[in-house]
Order: C-alpha cells, then sequence, then structure tokens
C-alpha cells in the first residue's frame, strides 16, 4: 500500500483496447504539490493513461489510489460513481487540450467559472461573481469579458478560462492534456508562464500530458516517457532530458528542432 | 376478457370506445407509473405512451393521465391559458364528455379533476380535487445538458449545479432572474423538476398544496407528480430571491388586484387592458359584485383613455 503522504498511487495499471496495449503495467507516485509530466509520441498511450488517473476510463488491471484531505486513501474504482464525480469536480481539475470539451461555450466566462461554486452549494450571487472576478483577473482574462460567452474568446483565452474554470475550487490535483496544444508560441509561452506561477502559488499536484519536451521542461519536475504503452524511462526532469538512457528517449531529445 | 366485457359495458358515450377512450390495460398501466411517481415526488416515471386522436403539444399527456384517474362520479374542468374556452379547452371537455359521459364544469370549486395547460386556478385548491397539467418538456435540464444519460445522473447524484448556472446568467445577462414561465422547482428537497410552462407567479401554489398535482408529457412519455402537502421550492440565490409578477394597475374587469392578468390590446391606438387569465376566477367575482375600472364597456373606455394617453 502507499506511503502516508503519496496523493495518488498507481500500481501495475494495464489497459487494452482489443489487441492494443494502451497502457501496459503501469506504476508510479504523486506526491502533493509535485508536476509529472508523461511525455511520448502520439499512439503512445499518453492519454488513455491520463484518462485512467482522472477516472474516465476504467483499466483493465491495477490499482490506482488517491489520497482525500482528510488522508484517507481509496481506490478510485472502488468508490461508488457519485462519489468519484464530486472528486473530480472539487479535490480534481481537468484541462482538456481543446478548450471547447471543458467549457460551456454558450455560457458567460462568469458563469462557467462559478459553476464548480455553484456545484458544491454557493447560493450568493454576489460571492460566486467576486470569485469569478478575482479568477478572471488571475489568469489575466480582461475583467470586462467577464460576461461574454467564451465562443467570441480567442484559443489562448479559452485555454485560460478552462484553466480558471477549474482552478476555482481549490483542487489539489489537476490532469491536463496538452494544455498548450494548438495555440501559437508566443501565446503558448505566456500560457506556461501563467502556468507555472498557479502551480507553485497554490501547491497544486499537476500530471501534464504532452509531446512538447520545452513544455515538459518548464512545468514539470519528473518526467516519464513513454512508448507503446510502457513507461520506458523516468526520473527528475532535467536528468532524463540533459541525460536520457533509454534508446527511445535518445531518440526523443535528439528529434527536437533547433532554431 | 374481464377488459372487453367492460368495454361493450361502458361504452354507453359514444359506441365503439371504452370508457374514457383508452383501454383498461393501458390505464392501469398509467395509474403504476401515477403511482410510483407519487411515491417519489418530482421524478419522471416513463411510461408507454399511446397514440391519441390528437397531436402531440395539444395536451396528449394530460389527456391520458386524465382518462386513467377520471371515474363515472367525476366533474372535469379543463383550462388552456387560465380559459375555460379556448380551443385545446373546449376540445378536451368535449372529448370526455362524449367519451366519458363525465359531467363537466367551469367553476373551479365544483370540479373534481382539473386539467390544465400554462396556468394553476386562482382560487386556492381543495385536498379532494386533483390537477392535471399537460407538459410539453419535462426534463428541466434540457437545454443546459443535451446527453440524456448525464441528466439521469445529474438527478440520480443531485448535482444540480448547472441549473443554477442557468439562473446565474439570467443576473449576470439581465441584471435579475428573467426566467418567468417554466420556472425551476425543488420538490421534497430532492429532485428538480419543470412545473410545466406555468407562469413563475404560479410557482407558490404548488408549495403545500392540498390537492394532488400530476404532470403528463405524452411525446416525451413522462408522468410526475407532487403529492399533497409537499414543499415546492423555487429556485433562487441568497441575494437574488424568488418572488413573482407584479402588475400597476387591477383587472379591468373584476378589480382583482391578486390575480395572474393578461394583457389586451383593444384597437389599433394604443388603447390596451389587463384582465385576469383565470376566466373562471373573473367571471365568479364578477357575480359577487366586484367591479373594474373598465367593467362597463371595456372598448369605449379604454379607447377614450388610450387616446388621451397618446394625446
Amino acid at each position: 500500500m502507499p506511503d502516508d503522504d503519496v496523493l495518488l498511487h498507481v500500481e501495475h495499471v494495464s489497459k487494452t483496447f482489443g489487441e492494443i496495449h494502451a497502457c501496459d503495467d503501469v506504476s508510479f507516485d504523486l506526491w502533493p504539490g509535485e508536476v509529472l509530466g508523461i511525455v511520448g509520441e502520439s499512439g503512445s498511450g499518453k492519454t488513455t493513461l491520463l484518462k485512467c488517473l482522472a477516472g474516465r476510463e476504467e483499466p483493465d488491471s491495477g490499482l490506482i489510489s488517491y489520497t482525500n484531505r482528510r488522508g484517507e486513501a481509496s481506490d478510485i474504482f472502488a468508490m461508488s460513481e457519485p462519489e468519484r464525480r464530486m472528486l473530480a469536480r472539487t479535490d480534481w481539475g481537468f484541462v482538456h487540450q481543446n478548450p471547447r470539451d471543458g467549457l460551456r461555450l454558450d455560457i458567460t466566462a462568469g458563469g462557467n467559472i462559478g459553476e464548480r461554486l455553484m456545484m458544491v452549494g454557493a447560493r450568493h450571487y454576489g460571492n460566486i461573481r467576486e470569485e469569478a472576478e478575482t479568477w478572471m483577473n488571475r489568469v489575466e482574462l480582461e475583467f470586462g469579458r467577464i460576461d461574454s460567452p467564451p465562443r467570441t474568446f480567442s484559443g489562448g483565452m479559452q485555454q485560460r478560462l478552462q484553466i480558471a474554470r477549474n482552478l476555482v475550487s481549490g483542487p489539489r490535483l489537476v490532469f491536463m492534456d496538452e494544455p498548450t496544444g494548438g495555440l501559437d508560441v508566443s501565446v503558448q509561452a505566456r500560457l506556461l508562464d501563467l502556468l507555472r506561477e498557479l502551480v507553485r502559488e497554490l501547491q497544486v499536484a499537476v500530471v501534464i500530458v504532452t509531446h512538447d519536451l520545452a513544455v515538459a521542461r518548464l512545468l514539470s519536475d519528473r518526467l516519464m516517457v513513454m512508448r507503446r504503452g510502457a513507461v520506458v524511462e523516468s526520473g527528475l526532469t532535467d536528468q532524463v532530458l540533459d541525460d536520457p538512457q533509454h534508446e527511445y528517449s535518445q531518440l526523443l531529445v535528439s528529434s527536437i528542432l533547433q532554431v | 376478457m374481464s377488459a372487453r366485457k367492460r368495454k361493450t359495458r361502458d361504452a354507453d358515450g359514444e359506441t365503439g370506445y371504452n370508457f374514457a377512450y383508452l383501454d383498461e390495460q393501458t390505464k392501469r398501466m398509467i395509474r403504476r407509473c401515477i403511482l410510483k411517481a407519487v411515491a417519489v415526488p418530482g421524478y419522471q416515471v416513463p411510461f408507454g405512451s399511446r397514440e391519441m386522436p390528437l397531436p402531440y403539444g395539444w395536451g396528449t399527456g394530460g389527456i391520458q393521465v386524465t382518462a386513467s384517474i377520471i371515474g363515472r362520479d367525476d366533474i372535469l374542468k379543463v383550462i388552456d391559458q387560465g380559459s375555460d374556452d379556448t380551443t385545446n379547452a373546449v376540445s378536451i371537455r368535449a372529448f370526455f364528455a362524449k367519451t366519458a359521459d363525465v359531467a363537466t364544469t367551469e367553476e373551479t370549486s365544483r370540479a373534481s379533476v382539473i386539467q390544465t395547460r400554462h396556468r394553476i386556478p386562482e382560487r386556492k385548491l381543495r385536498a379532494d380535487q386533483i390537477l392535471v397539467y399537460q407538459v410539453p418538456i419535462p426534463e428541466p435540464l434540457r437545454f443546459l445538458e443535451p446527453r440524456e444519460t448525464e441528466c439521469r445522473k445529474v438527478h440520480a447524484y443531485s448535482e444540480y449545479g448547472v441549473m443554477q448556472v442557468k439562473l446565474y446568467e439570467d443576473i449576470a445577462r439581465y441584471g435579475r432572474i428573467t426566467t418567468a414561465y417554466a420556472y425551476p422547482v425543488r420538490v421534497d428537497d430532492r429532485y428538480i423538476m419543470d412545473p410545466s410552462p406555468i407562469p413563475k407567479f404560479d410557482n407558490p401554489k404548488m408549495d403545500n398544496s392540498p390537492a394532488l398535482q400530476l404532470f403528463g408529457a405524452g411525446r416525451e412519455k413522462r408522468i410526475y407528480a407532487i403529492p399533497p402537502y409537499t414543499k415546492v421550492h423555487s429556485l433562487d440565490f441568497d441575494d437574488h430571491p424568488f418572488d413573482v409578477e407584479t402588475w400597476e394597475e387591477p383587472c379591468g374587469l373584476c378589480g382583482a388586484t391578486d390575480s395572474f392578468l393578461d394583457e389586451i390590446i383593444l384597437d389599433d391606438q394604443g388603447a390596451r387592458m389587463f384582465a385576469c387569465s383565470d376566466s373562471s376566477f373573473c367571471t365568479s367575482r364578477r357575480a359577487e359584485g366586484h367591479t373594474g375600472p373598465l367593467s362597463e364597456d371595456p372598448l369605449a373606455q379604454a379607447s377614450e383613455g388610450g387616446r388621451a394617453n397618446a394625446g
């Protein structure tokens, strides 16, 4: 069983789709406030693993155990569905690659941020509004856009709104699936900067899936390299990127384009 | 077999039809669903809705519920938008007069079963009365959550935050809750329910009502209910509490200040009047001697007033 202070304990998780091994015997521990990057090429099972961790896809075998605020560790697939859904909208966050998957596009930015608060019983409009304003500010969204629906936002703004919507409930663990994918480089840089600041400030643990090694370098403390569903190498980010041991990691690192 | 026997015996109103149109097996099925709905207040019970001799949207759900509960001694009242004499109300009343041979009335206090669309009568209902609503869209989350499977989970797990988001949006955009009809309610502190498109003015009448309230949605095949004396809470925010519509003037015909008023355009000069939407309520008040500012000759008086205002 996991250590007392481990936040997320993953043990021998496997998931297959027919003949395809999307995740093959993955094990790791995640501590509170730690940022874990998962890198690998397309189809290496990164996203499937993330979905399993977030309780959105049930693995075929293995254990995923989450330690809640009271210090009780429990298997997320052994708990009831309402309990798991409750965790997902209070203790956890999920930032989708495509912000349209994680936002309500017809609801104003303020409503999007306030939804989680209302989900857990906030019934005072003024307070919800105030909180939404604070978060608009924190993710550097123009205050005047609080009553605009996100479909009128640019991609970078939508992504920042999605982050605010997730962080408003004060989660302890956020899953991110390619949060900077599809953004141009300058917007990407600003978003990364913002993410890094928020993560440090809020002491939130993050599992971030990316194929962009620069993103991994900037954000994550630790790195896992995946290939064909299996973890081929893991360690401190700098260690993996500067001195890759496995041949696939070496290939990955040497494939970065130099400008 | 017994059902078939009954069929010939009951067909005394209009030959060839069973009592109240539906066959006995269908009525039993619907009654079972009604019992379940009453046992779980506000929960939408699926039922095998039948083809009725009128189009969906004209009250097929309400008619099936009424047909399943009505008996020979019942007195039926049918209202549409508060009025007893609109097409929908007249047709449904005639339908049951023909197929069930029951007495009908326009007086709220005389009726034992009241089928309604868009209103709750102004006169307080009693414990020996049943109110049957015609419901077009039973799912309160329909325009917030497109997935039916997700809607079911939201109800099952009471994850109703998204309903509050809808009200938040109203305030953010217009400064107040602008939802004026089909205003969502929470029944017995559990299920969130769409009260059918009644004005929010009528919402407080559902709370702790002595009368049984049944809701039938024919196209969507759902029945739900509020048992007598059940708590019905209209959703709101602490700093934006629920309130109902008010009017600056009384009913032009009977002078009532506590009823839901319709605005009636009288000519093309801008003349208009307000009158009770509940026609039976207004008629009975006038019979009791109440008068409103326009009760003599609405058209002439209001036209004068309208022109004066315009000038």
